[in-house]
């Protein structure tokens, strides 16, 4: 019963839930304030000058 | 008054460009935003050192998380990219990314356009492995910090979004520029002009958000669907798309930006873009 349960899942769910589970766990170790610093300051290497 | 599809679908892309660009008056001041819409990632491809920028580039916080010394991977970048990819696949390049609604602008300069050779579109899958996901976390410095490789020595969207606009406002930073700023300026002649001839020339060639959602098409939850028992094979649907897919063939190609064309081209309404996935029809997983 579990195995065709598991059969109709679509695997555009499985990814969906795994990257919603990935966002969780890096909001919980912190990568977001990474994210907001980069975003905030001009990245020399993005505009061609790193 | 019935609003065509594309009408529609310019309108969301105005919107999408809108709300990744509101800052516009930064532009004029050569300063970037720094609020809080910053931490969120934007789905399409837009810089974050654009001065008229709300959110972060997904691919430049992929790098710059991986890069850094406390982590090595981004989960939450890379988390951001596969819930959308999963739900959308390439729909987010055909509707929602800032930099695809700019290439069908220039494509709409009246110039012959031509069809590029199927093994360039595989560019875009070796920029994703090589300066994406190895060298940021490769190519470290002497404290092992790694650099968004991408971003430096690639990304054609920044130089233009960010370093032009920057440099116009900001004349002290033209005069800091080097062999890399020749590089990337070289980049971006090549993308621009490639783009007058080859309809969404950056996303087919150079894109590495492109290359994830593509992959990601194939099983995205949300996808363009084929009934093979209505289509004449008229060969309407291959002619007009701009991503050079025949639907027929290939209904979940890693082209498929799902623009919907091809649907609005159909006589006979065989194509569809929908989360129904019925059997007997290309797309069911």
């Amino acid at each position: 019963m579990m195995g065709k349960f598991l059969s109709k899942i679509k695997p555009g769910y499985i990814f969906l839930i795994a990257g919603l589970t990935a966002i969780a766990f890096g909001v919980l170790r912190g990568e977001v304030s990474m994210v907001f610093h980069k975003a905030v300051n001009i990245c020399l290497e993005c505009i061609g000058l790193g | 008054m019935k609003i065509s599809a594309n009408i529609k679908r310019r309108l969301l892309q105005t919107v999408a460009f809108g709300y990744s660009n509101p800052f516009l008056p930064n532009l004029i001041k050569g300063d970037i935003y720094k609020g809080k819409f910053k931490n969120f990632c934007n789905p399409g491809m837009n810089c974050y050192s654009c001065p008229a920028a709300s959110l972060a580039c997904p691919i430049g916080a992929m790098q710059a998380v991986s890069g850094s010394l406390d982590f090595g991977f981004s989960f939450y970048a890379v988390g951001i990219i596969l819930a959308i990819g999963a739900v959308c696949g390439r729909w987010i390049c055909g509707f929602l990314c800032p930099f695809g609604f700019f290439q069908d602008i220039i494509a709409k300069i009246p110039l012959p356009k031509f069809k590029i050779p199927k093994f360039l579109t595989y560019i875009k899958y070796i920029l994703l492995l090589v300066f994406v996901l190895i060298l940021p976390v490769a190519l470290t410095d002497y404290m092992g910090m790694g650099k968004p490789a991408y971003c430096e020595y690639i990304c054609p969207v920044g130089t233009l979004e960010g370093g032009l606009t920057l440099m116009a406002a900001n004349p002290e930073l033209a005069d800091a520029t080097g062999n890399i700023f020749l590089l990337k300026i070289s980049i971006l002649v090549i993308t621009l002009t490639g783009c007058l001839f080859i309809r969404r020339f950056f996303c087919k060639v150079l894109c590495p958000l492109g290359a994830l959602y593509g992959l990601l098409n194939k099983i995205s939850i949300f996808r363009l669907q084929i009934d093979k028992t209505l289509c004449i094979n008229c060969g309407k649907c291959a002619d007009v798309c701009d991503m050079d897919v025949d639907p027929v063939k290939e209904c979940m190609s890693s082209e498929c930006i799902r623009c919907g064309k091809c649907v609005s081209s159909c006589p006979k309404n065989a194509l569809k873009i929908s989360m129904d996935h019925r059997d007997g029809v290309c797309g069911p997983l």
